[in-house]
């Protein structure tokens, strides 16, 4: 299961730099969307995968018995999932923004900002 | 002690809630200087117990390390807590002055306050994943200042910092990933104590090579900076100078606690690289300013230039060298936030931050030439000031390092700072204005010399206290390398103690 899911995030990674290497600003906010889920899924993969075995401990008990899942990557990418939905949001809505003020998504056309000839 | 601990990070959130309520009003304004100034008497009462104990460290809700988060205040933290209050003061007092009403409609006072908390929580944190979650509170905020008016340049050099940042977040949080799979624990304290022990080291020195670009990006060294320079000159002066003193410096303390904390097995090959990426941001940031003919623009890319001789520090690893990276790094903040709000006030009356467009404001406007002058001659390392005995140190440490090339590179970068500097002063200062303006500081009203140049002349004073009495500063930068360079106490602190 760790192998079959590691070759998961390597090819996601794979296709997430073939997208972010584009010019388009639009793919490039994709390629960033599928990197970072490549990186949530590696935190999962880092926790060790156990099926079936949910962390509950026994009424009783101060700790589970027996081998059962790893409940701390899950906290983990639980946080990094709602961050990135709220940076990935706001880079949307920059990106629409940008569309409308620039006229262009082509990042080689931004020039605005840092004109190449500066006068 | 964790109510102590905790109190930098509180005050400005509240402060930032209260400013987001009464954000139509003049109470936003208030409440954000009024929540700086709270959180620098935390910042100082922390201060003093860190003096007085050792490294102080906490943990929050109850749980023992290394299972729950610890907040941990070493000699380096505490002081990059005070000086980021320092900063938030000057700032959000010159901001009152600065912002537009129409911005700070938007919440302009709130995201600053929660930025400051963001700041402060990654200087304190003892965590690695929180400190990724106080990097992203900090990246939200500072992406909201910066957009915010929404004019052509803004949404410009918003999309380059908003696209490269993404990416070191992403690295960043893969790295982790990694190390918590190598090691099964995420506090710092721990993975100094566990990192040694693995038995495949050439994975850790992988992950640790993925924690430098990260943060290199954050710290904007060569060749990782290039969102640096698109988007520090576009929005609000009051945005740039708190992003230009605070938020680069955040990444080289992060660099400064991994690499002195957890990632010290393999030094030769890690901190070589830092040696040579030091020396490569020192000469792109300073030939890249003397390219521009703009005050910020100049200005942003001594930036670049400046993160290199703090990186310096790092890579050499000796103990004068750390002292020297502390020191630059606290004299770095105040004097760079300092010319960034020196531009502002400089563009307000004469008109432009373009060289070519203003003049003569050393013939209307002295007190503001003289107010220029002391940060500008203080970054090109001048004496008696505070950048003269932060370059001296890190000279003196490459020297008895025997690398004689490197100190050759870092004193040659400083005197093309003095070129940059002269440009500006010559350009700005000097030279009659074009069109024949007199950019006089009574065209501001009272009230706004009073919130624009108070902030300004306080910062000065500060350069002018640390470069004439560094004593104190060096033995407390003394003290803090002794901390970083043996961690036993930090580990001590963190592990030993559980409330």
């Amino acid at each position: 299961m760790e192998v079959l899911l590691s070759l998961v995030v390597g090819a996601l990674v794979a296709a997430a730099i073939y997208l972010m290497l584009s010019r388009d600003l639009l793919r490039f906010l994709f390629g960033l969307i599928l990197i970072s889920n490549a990186a949530n899924l590696s935190i999962f993969v880092s926790g060790r995968l156990i099926s079936g075995a949910p962390p509950l401990i026994e009424k009783g008990q101060d700790f589970p018995v027996g081998e059962v899942a790893n409940a701390l990557p899950q906290a983990l990418v639980l946080t990094a999932i709602v961050i990135g939905f709220g940076l990935f949001a706001f880079a949307l809505v920059l990106t629409l923004r940008a569309y409308r003020s620039l006229g262009t998504l082509d990042t080689d056309e931004m020039r605005v900002a840092e004109p190449k000839d500066p006068s | 002690m964790s109510w102590l601990l905790s109190l930098p990070l509180f005050i400005p959130f509240v402060a930032g809630v209260v400013s987001f309520l009464l954000k139509d009003g003049p109470g936003g304004r208030w409440a954000s200087v009024l929540g700086s100034a709270a959180m620098l008497v935390a910042s100082g009462a922390l201060m003093t117990t860190v003096l007085r104990e050792g490294v102080v460290a906490g943990q929050m809700g109850g749980w023992p390390a290394p299972f729950g988060i610890s907040l941990v205040a070493d000699y380096l933290s505490a002081v990059m807590v005070v000086i980021t209050a320092i900063t938030a003061l000057a700032v959000s007092i010159y901001a009152m002055a600065d912002v537009e009403a129409r911005i700070a409609r938007l919440g302009y006072h709130a995201l600053f306050q929660i930025l400051i908390a963001g700041v402060a929580g990654a200087f304190l944190t003892g965590d690695l994943f929180n400190l990724y979650v106080w990097f992203e509170v900090m990246l939200i905020a500072s992406f909201g200042l910066l957009v915010m008016g929404g004019s052509k340049e803004q949404i410009d050099g918003g999309v380059k910092y908003v696209a490269l940042n993404l990416v070191s977040t992403i690295l960043f949080l893969t790295g982790i990933g990694l190390m918590y799979g190598m090691t099964g624990t995420l506090n710092m304290a721990d993975l100094a104590l566990i990192v040694p022990t693995l038995e495949n080291q050439g994975l850790v020195t992988v992950v640790a090579m993925m924690f430098m670009v990260a943060f290199g990006v954050k710290a904007a060294v060569f060749p990782l900076f290039f969102w640096l320079p698109a988007a520090y000159h576009t929005p609000s002066f009051s945005t740039s100078a708190v992003f230009a003193g605070l938020l680069t410096k955040v990444g080289v303390y992060a660099l400064i606690r991994m690499f002195t904390l957890v990632f010290v097995g393999d030094i030769s090959f890690t901190h070589e690289v830092l040696l040579w990426v030091a020396c490569f941001t020192m000469v792109t940031g300073v030939l890249g300013a003397a390219a521009q003919n703009d005050f910020r623009k100049i200005l942003s890319f001594h930036i670049v230039s400046q993160i290199g001789y703090m990186i310096l520090g790092l890579a050499l690893m000796t103990p004068l060298a750390i002292v020297g990276a502390v020191f630059y790094l606290v004299h770095h903040i105040i004097v760079k936030a300092n010319l960034f709000l020196v531009a502002g006030v400089a563009s307000k009356i004469a008109g432009s931050t373009e060289l070519k467009r203003i003049g003569g404001l050393y013939a209307t406007a002295p007190l503001l030439a003289v107010l220029f002058l002391v940060p500008a001659f203080s970054l090109a390392g001048f004496p008696p000031l505070s950048g003269f005995w932060a370059k001296f140190i890190l000279v003196k440490a490459t020297l008895e390092d025997g690398r004689g090339f490197v100190a050759f590179i870092a004193l040659a970068v400083g005197a093309l700072t003095i070129f940059s500097m002269t440009k500006i002063w010559a350009e700005a200062f000097w030279s009659p204005h074009p069109d024949n303006q007199e950019p006089k500081l009574s065209t501001l009203s009272k009230g706004e010399r009073r919130a624009l140049l108070m902030p300004i002349a306080g910062l000065a004073v500060l350069t002018c206290i640390i470069g004439l009495f560094p004593e104190p500063f060096v033995q407390f930068a003394e003290g803090s390398a002794a901390q970083l360079l043996d961690s036993s106490a930090y580990i001590e602190a963190v592990l030993g103690v559980s409330e």
